[in-house]
């Protein structure tokens, strides 16, 4: 486990007030810039003296960044609201109450009071190894701790892996996902919107980053599409801590169901791999099927075809089968005490 | 800024871990600057070339020399297309994600490399049982002809040259180049497919130390940077007009009589006479 030595590396801190005066520092200072944003997962970075930007740029003085607005029955997030205001706001609660429901398990009260919906689904990976600093694929070396015949590995990846087996630990990711929602980021040169689920990136394609940003782009808001408003939702998050824990894996699953069979599905789940992985085998095999229990056994099976566990996460298949069940069934099995 | 990136290991060793990756852009540009100066120097500097042959084409004809003399058979000429193919395989799925194209390059990559690897073991053996073994390794009469040359080329005098026998100076040179730079590839590759997931072997990155690891990925770095430029070496001097014939026989198989009359001394390089 990483020392905490607490004493930040020295930087230079700029805490911009527009997203135009961020965008230029951004620009200007590229890769040696380091986004702040509600910092919980930044201050670990830094405090264990493993990454060493030399700019830190503080999100928190930009107020066009935070908040909620109802935009064509569908939603805007700017990526500074915090995730206790993304919890509490009415809207989300009445429309989008998976968003509500995967925002209030991610970590403690505190934590969601200064952690934001940006920097949640932004999260760098929780891989101990890299996390303690080792020069792993991830950290931009040539071996994964976690993917050897002696590696602790309980948390790590059943699919998608390619050489790291890290995974995605976001709460808010697969339902977002679910609800097709789309990222909207900005840099120098202009803005660009990319669908929620294109927007993590997986190990085959780029090992060292999670997700599409690039030095000089910033995630500015998140947009939710009123296609999913009233929905049936599910959301369930199991982790080895209730009151406060990255998931072992949670699911997300968006459905309208018409005369007892599956009409629309969304089904997504996080933890399993690198990025968070929307089940679209999973959702052409139960679309028109009704919504029951066989139907989400069949699904459970289904969604963990062609995983590889590692050696210590084979309970992740039975797992991940089981949520899959419960999400399309909405049958919510009895929790542990 | 160095040639070899180093990492702590957690016995707090500092051990190699992969190349610089700059080294890509400077075997480019290497590369690139090598082929300027060259074209450069053929056309404005160097001495015009005279036309000699090694006797008339009515006395190679009445020798029965035929008019079209086979260069490469059609198993060599497969090999050479299957190896380039997975070369530039290779050379994309290596280097278009570190120049800022990403993909899922893994897998393409160690099935290209076992193309070549399954290539070399072939072209091994072909040329061993099959083909004149000796004819693309330097000799003694090549090494003396190189001085020759190096000399006229910088004004001082010396005996001329004489003709190729199958192979020229410089295919040799460069075979002999990336003989080295392949097995350099291939072997630490395949070794390296035990640090990836692939249908062939389980994983097991403790299979050598941390040191020797790494060396290995600097071999693989440097073999694989290096092949940037002679790839691009390559390529030019296969576009290039006077080597034409040579590259329009790795297609068609043969060179023509004239070619041959005048590149080759016929005493090193015997055909087989029409009948």
């Amino acid at each position: 486990m990483a020392i905490i030595r607490d004493i930040m590396p020295a930087f230079e801190l700029f805490q911009p007030a527009t997203v135009g005066d961020a965008l230029g520092l951004l620009d200007q200072h590229g890769s040696d810039a380091w986004v702040l944003a509600g910092g919980l997962d930044s201050f670990d970075w830094l405090k264990d003296r493993i990454k060493r930007p030399k700019v830190v740029i503080d999100l928190s003085q930009i107020a066009e960044l935070r908040g909620v607005k109802e935009v064509n029955g569908g939603l805007e997030i700017g990526a500074m609201t915090t995730l206790t205001e993304v919890v509490r706001n009415p809207i989300v609660k009445e429309k989008f109450s998976i968003l509500a429901t995967g925002a209030e398990l991610a970590a403690s009260p505190q934590i969601r009071n200064q952690g934001t919906i940006g920097g949640n689904v932004s999260q760098d990976a929780r891989c101990w190894y890299y996390r303690g600093g080792w020069k792993c694929y991830r950290a931009g070396g040539n071996i994964c701790f976690a993917d050897t015949p002696t590696a602790v590995n309980r948390e790590h990846a059943i699919l998608h892996a390619d050489r790291c087996v890290a995974v995605n630990p976001s709460d808010s990711a697969p339902a977002l996902i679910a609800l097709e929602a789309q990222m909207v980021i900005r840099n120098a040169k202009g803005e660009r919107v990319v669908n929620a689920e294109d927007y993590f990136v997986g190990p085959a394609i780029d090992i060292t980053h999670m997700t599409v940003l690039k030095p000089g782009d910033l995630l500015t808001a998140i947009r939710i599409p009123a296609t999913w408003a009233g929905a049936q939702f599910y959301f369930e998050k199991v982790r080895d801590r209730q009151v406060w824990d990255f998931p072992l894996m949670n699911v997300a699953s968006a459905m309208v169901v018409n005369g007892g069979n599956i009409e629309k599905i969304r089904v997504v789940i996080n933890a399993a791999a690198a990025t968070p992985l929307r089940l679209t085998a999973v959702e052409d095999a139960v679309r028109g099927q009704p919504r029951n229990t066989a139907t989400g056994e069949m699904a459970g099976k289904l969604a963990i075809v062609g995983a590889e566990p590692l050696r210590y996460n084979g309970y992740k298949l039975p797992l991940m089968r089981n949520l899959v069940k419960r999400a399309i069934s909405g049958v919510e099995e009895p929790k542990w005490a | 800024m160095g040639v070899i990136e180093t990492a702590t290991n957690p016995w707090g060793q500092s051990v190699p871990i992969h190349i610089e990756f700059y080294l890509m852009w400077a075997a480019a540009i290497g590369g690139l600057a090598f082929l300027m100066v060259h074209a450069i120097y053929v056309q404005f500097l160097a001495a015009k070339e005279t036309h000699t042959y090694s006797m008339t084409d009515q006395a190679a004809a009445a020798r029965g020399i035929p008019a079209k003399i086979k260069r490469h058979s059609g198993v060599a000429r497969i090999f050479h297309w299957v190896m380039s193919l997975a070369m530039f395989a290779l050379l994309i799925t290596a280097f278009l994600p570190k120049m800022g194209y990403p993909f899922a390059w893994v897998e393409y990559h160690w099935i290209a490399g076992l193309v070549l690897t399954a290539s070399i073991i072939f072209h091994i053996f072909h040329a061993s049982f099959w083909m004149d073994f000796w004819s693309i390794w330097p000799d003694k009469i090549d090494i003396e002809d190189g001085k020759r040359r190096w000399l006229r080329a910088t004004g001082k005098s010396a005996p001329e040259p004489r003709k190729f026998a199958k192979y020229p100076m410089e295919n040799k040179m460069y075979h002999l180049i990336i003989v080295l730079a392949g097995l350099s590839v291939t072997l630490t590759g395949v070794f390296m497919m035990k640090r990836v997931r692939t249908p062939f072997f389980t994983r097991n990155p403790y299979l050598f130390s941390d040191w020797t690891w790494g060396m290995m990925y600097v071999l693989h770095g440097l073999a694989g940077v290096g092949l940037i430029g002679l790839i691009m070496a390559h390529v030019y001097f296969a576009l290039r007009p006077e080597k034409f014939d040579i590259t329009k026989s790795m297609i068609g198989g043969s060179i023509t009589r004239e070619h041959y009359l005048e590149h080759h001394d016929p005493e090193r390089w015997p055909v087989e006479a029409n009948k």
